[in-house]
């Protein structure tokens, strides 16, 4: 009896170990191995032996939203000019060192994180760290640097001003954000950008480069034991510090139509429609994407591209948008016609955002939009830089290492029912920011 | 067995570096079917996906007055159906597996590509087949397409004055040969170009043995092979499309043009015919355009925009994957409160060194460096394996890309002073200046 009960306990051991066992065969291998340092830097290493070159992509969880309007541009400044001279290395030194092996090391900022982003070959990984350690930790910000970067910078603001797009972007975000920093350029203005000191940026970087306040991202031909080993000797005296949470102004949704016009002298008309969206830790995110790809996200398969290119012949690209960022992003459609033309593809926009609030979509749509989504994945991932910007986001949003595996399950449980909940929550066809930069004349906007 | 016991070794050996791009190109695999397609297949399986392009050997240097922007409108109109499958259906049938569908046109190419899961790749060679032969270029799809290409080019060119004023540079640099063109075509050709004009020019370039398939991806060549002749074999081949016949006369001297357009700050292009990719300076030129270009610490970036400070940005580029000689152009946005003139002397100052003094060898080994580094990055896209493979073929031959790297690795000194003395002449070069004028912006 006893010994009946011992055998069936065997019995049931081995069943389970076999079990185990193939759970492990079978289960997707995660992305990459995470660890973290004692300084309280995250390491995410996504090993991708096949090819003997290694990208690192360090993220620090600050950006332009971290600026104050008076600053504007502070983020870039303090990001461009991280390998603009360190207290071993001129500007051109580094320079000249890092593409004397054909990597390249380069830093910038965004809205709410910078990045100083390392590709190597693998022979030169140690020189490459060495570098990323110096510009990281000891960079010097000479004086004559930030003149020659904040005139340059300037520049590039006023070169832009000739791009329509450009300058409708600008004046979108600017309605839609207002005060918050997301309504500002991240590199501030030719007028910010002035009064910026080099001890601004020596208190920025003091501030927020912290190794408790980053994510190094790395993909390629490299373990985590050796990264950690490299890194504990490179990025020794990174010493971690208390992190400052700036409190952010409220974003506004607008009641009615708000219209913008620019005038140039330009052959078409550049549109951008749209509203405040929603942040990318929104649970709703996954149901958005779907419903957005109906929408005008599909690229060559979406409501808008078959309306307004396909049928209509009236625009060479249409899109619609959801930015992913920290704070809600805005949802935009964007579009380009001859002047002649613009009434009627603001029109047919409308028509469509509010064609995908009113009735659900159909089962063809859905399921297409799945596929696509879900079947696409492997191109999300297929070069080391892809890899490393995934896995950035992966630890920055908190979206879980089995990310692969979880990804198509969220999509997967999107229903046409959630797709309607989601258009009627994040797309408004009363409440929008409408830019038209064109030929006022010749598009004559209603 | 012998294969992969190579790729065991070779992936313990640190060596790998230097034995990589012969064991790369020679990974490549040749077929051509009985219809004269060419067929080239690479292997590589770091991901269950690949890349499925195929290449006509056909762009805006085969169009003659009147039609140009053809090779474009037509590649447009590549997408807008056949007799089985309806306008939209193509994108849609790749896009619900996944994968990704789109093309380019070139001045001596046009290419079509899907990168997909390797395990759908049939989907995209039965409906690539298809338009080879069976494209309906409907008169209704076709007039609501020219008219989206006519806002592409509206975007592109006509409301961009750098795109615009690259186009009058080449229109200035090419006085017979086609490169002339662009390759979007003149507006007044893309409001006249008719049905029947890009129906026969189908007819006559999208045939077999004007074309070649490139697949990089995780499958069996062999496999794929079978399935590629089972599709495309049945294809019958055409008569073998005319090819442009006219030369660039020699330059006798300099030309210059002025663009007046609202902008914000001059901009300049300076352009110097060279030869493409079958002449042996090309190398030397390669070299010479990392040297001048390439990062920071290259010679334009450093003269113009750090150390004189009067350029926003300045850079050079060689276009060498051509039939026929091309341009190997500078450029250079202006700074505010700086002259095209003074950035323009500046750009002559660094050719005259380059001319005068040899570069030295750290500065040569340099540019070996990045071009050896860029090569192996490379590697990591299917997409750009497959592309630069389908490039070379179309021009001239897949194998010149295995040739890439040991003729950079030759170049001496002595040859990057040689092509700069040879072509960087006053009676050779074409210059471009963008004049800002201020418009009525309210």
């Amino acid at each position: 009896m006893i010994h009946l009960e011992i055998r069936k306990k065997l019995y049931f051991l081995i069943l389970f170990l076999l079990f185990l066992l193939s759970g492990l065969a079978w289960a997707k291998e995660p992305i990459a191995k995470r660890a973290v340092l004692d300084n309280g830097m995250v390491l995410l290493v996504g090993e991708r032996p096949a090819l003997p070159i290694v990208t690192v992509s360090l993220l620090v969880k600050a950006g332009s939203a971290a600026e104050s309007f008076e600053k504007a541009g502070l983020a870039t400044l303090t990001a461009a000019l991280l390998t603009h001279g360190t207290q071993r290395r001129t500007a051109l030194e580094i320079s000249e060192e890092i593409e004397f092996v054909g990597g390249s090391l380069g830093a910038s900022a965004g809205y709410d994180t910078s990045t100083v982003d390392l590709t190597v070959l693998k022979k030169d990984l140690d020189l490459g760290l060495e570098l990323l350690a110096d510009v990281l930790l000891r960079p010097t910000f000479p004086e004559e640097e930030l003149k020659r970067k904040v005139r340059e910078i300037q520049a590039a603001i006023k070169r832009k001003k000739e791009e329509p797009g450009e300058v409708a972007q600008k004046a979108f975000s600017e309605m839609v954000f207002g005060v918050h920093p997301y309504g500002r350029p991240v590199e501030g203005t030719e007028e910010s950008l002035g009064r910026i000191t080099r001890q601004d940026l020596l208190e920025f970087h003091r501030a927020f480069y912290l190794p408790n306040n980053s994510i190094m991202a790395v993909a390629g031909d490299v373990t985590i034991e050796e990264m950690v080993t490299k890194l504990t000797r490179y990025l020794a005296p990174w010493k971690p510090g208390r992190v400052r949470e700036s409190p952010m102004p409220e974003m506004l949704r607008k009641e009615r139509p708000l219209v913008k016009k620019v005038h140039r002298n330009i052959t078409q008309a550049n549109i951008l429609l749209g509203h405040l969206g929603l942040s990318r830790s929104n649970p709703d995110y996954y149901a958005v994407l779907v419903m957005n790809y109906i929408l005008g996200g599909g690229a060559f398969a979406s409501r808008l591209w078959e309306n307004i290119r396909e049928n209509r012949g009236l625009a060479y690209d249409v899109s619609s948008h959801f930015l992913p960022r920290r704070f809600p992003g805005a949802f935009q459609v964007e579009l380009q016609t001859q002047n002649e033309s613009a009434n009627t593809a603001i029109e047919e926009v409308l028509k469509e955002i509010r064609r995908i609030r009113e009735e659900p979509v159909s089962d063809q749509e859905l399921e297409e939009a799945k596929a696509y989504l879900t079947g696409s994945f492997p191109f999300k991932i297929d070069t080391n830089p892809k890899v490393a910007g995934l896995l950035a986001s992966i630890e920055y949003y908190g979206l879980g290492l089995d990310y692969v595996a979880s990804y198509p399950r969220l999509i997967g449980a999107v229903t046409k029912g959630e797709v309607l909940r989601v258009a009627r929550k994040y797309l408004d066809p009363e409440g929008y920011v409408l830019v038209v930069v064109a030929d006022q004349e010749k598009a004559a906007l209603r | 067995m012998g294969r992969k016991a190579f790729r065991a070794i070779a992936c313990l050996l640190p060596l790998l570096l230097f034995s990589f791009a012969s064991a790369w190109a020679g990974e490549v695999f040749e077929a051509t079917l009985k219809n004269g397609l060419k067929v080239l297949l690479k292997e590589d399986h770091r991901a269950p996906i690949a890349t499925f392009q195929v290449w006509y050997k056909v762009g805006s240097k085969n169009e003659g007055p009147g039609i140009t922007g053809a090779s474009h409108l037509l590649e447009h109109m590549m997408f807008k159906g056949t007799e089985r499958y309806s306008p939209m259906q193509f994108a849609r049938i790749v896009q619900k597996n996944g994968g990704w569908s789109n093309a380019f046109t070139g001045k001596d190419y046009t290419a079509y590509y899907e990168n997909i899961a390797a395990d759908r790749l049939e989907l995209v060679l039965e409906l690539e087949a298809d338009r080879m032969q069976n494209l309906l270029l409907d008169p209704q799809e076709f007039k609501a397409e020219r008219e989206v290409v006519k806002e592409e080019r509206r975007l592109r060119i006509e409301d961009d004055p750098t795109s615009l004023l690259r186009e009058e540079l080449l229109a200035s640099a090419f006085k017979a040969h086609p490169y002339r063109q662009p390759v979007i075509g003149w507006m007044s050709d893309l409001e006249r170009i008719t049905r029947e004009d890009l129906y026969r020019y189908y007819k006559t370039y999208y045939v077999p043995n004007n074309a070649s398939i490139v697949a990089v991806g995780d499958f069996d060549k062999f496999e794929i092979l079978k399935k590629i002749e089972k599709h495309f074999g049945p294809i019958p081949p055409g008569s073998n499309p005319p090819r442009p016949r006219t030369v660039e006369p020699e330059q006798n001297g300099e030309r210059r043009l002025l663009l007046r357009k609202e902008a914000e700050l001059p901009f300049l292009y300076i352009g110097y015919h060279t030869p493409s990719l079958t002449h042996p300076d090309r190398f030397a030129l390669e070299v010479l355009s990392a040297i001048l270009s390439e990062g920071k610490s290259s010679r334009l970036y450093k003269g113009l925009v750090y150390d004189k400070q009067i350029a926003l940005y300045a850079g050079a580029d060689y276009s060498w994957i051509h039939t026929d000689p091309n341009l190997f152009y500078f450029y250079a946005s202006v700074l505010p409160g700086r002259t095209a003139e003074e950035v323009e002397k500046a750009i002559y100052a660094e050719i005259e060194r380059l001319k005068g003094e040899p570069v030295s060898d750290r500065e040569l080994q340099k540019a070996k460096n990045q071009i050896e580094a860029f090569f192996i990055l490379s590697q990591d896209s299917i997409f750009f394996q497959g592309e630069i493979l389908g490039m070379h073929e179309s021009v001239a031959d897949w194998r010149l890309w295995e040739a890439y790297l040991p003729g950079i690795r030759a170049v001496t000194v002595e040859d990057v002073q040689k092509v700069a003395k040879k072509y960087y002449s006053e009676d050779n070069r074409t210059v471009a200046i963008l004049a800002p004028i201020k418009g009525s912006s309210q």
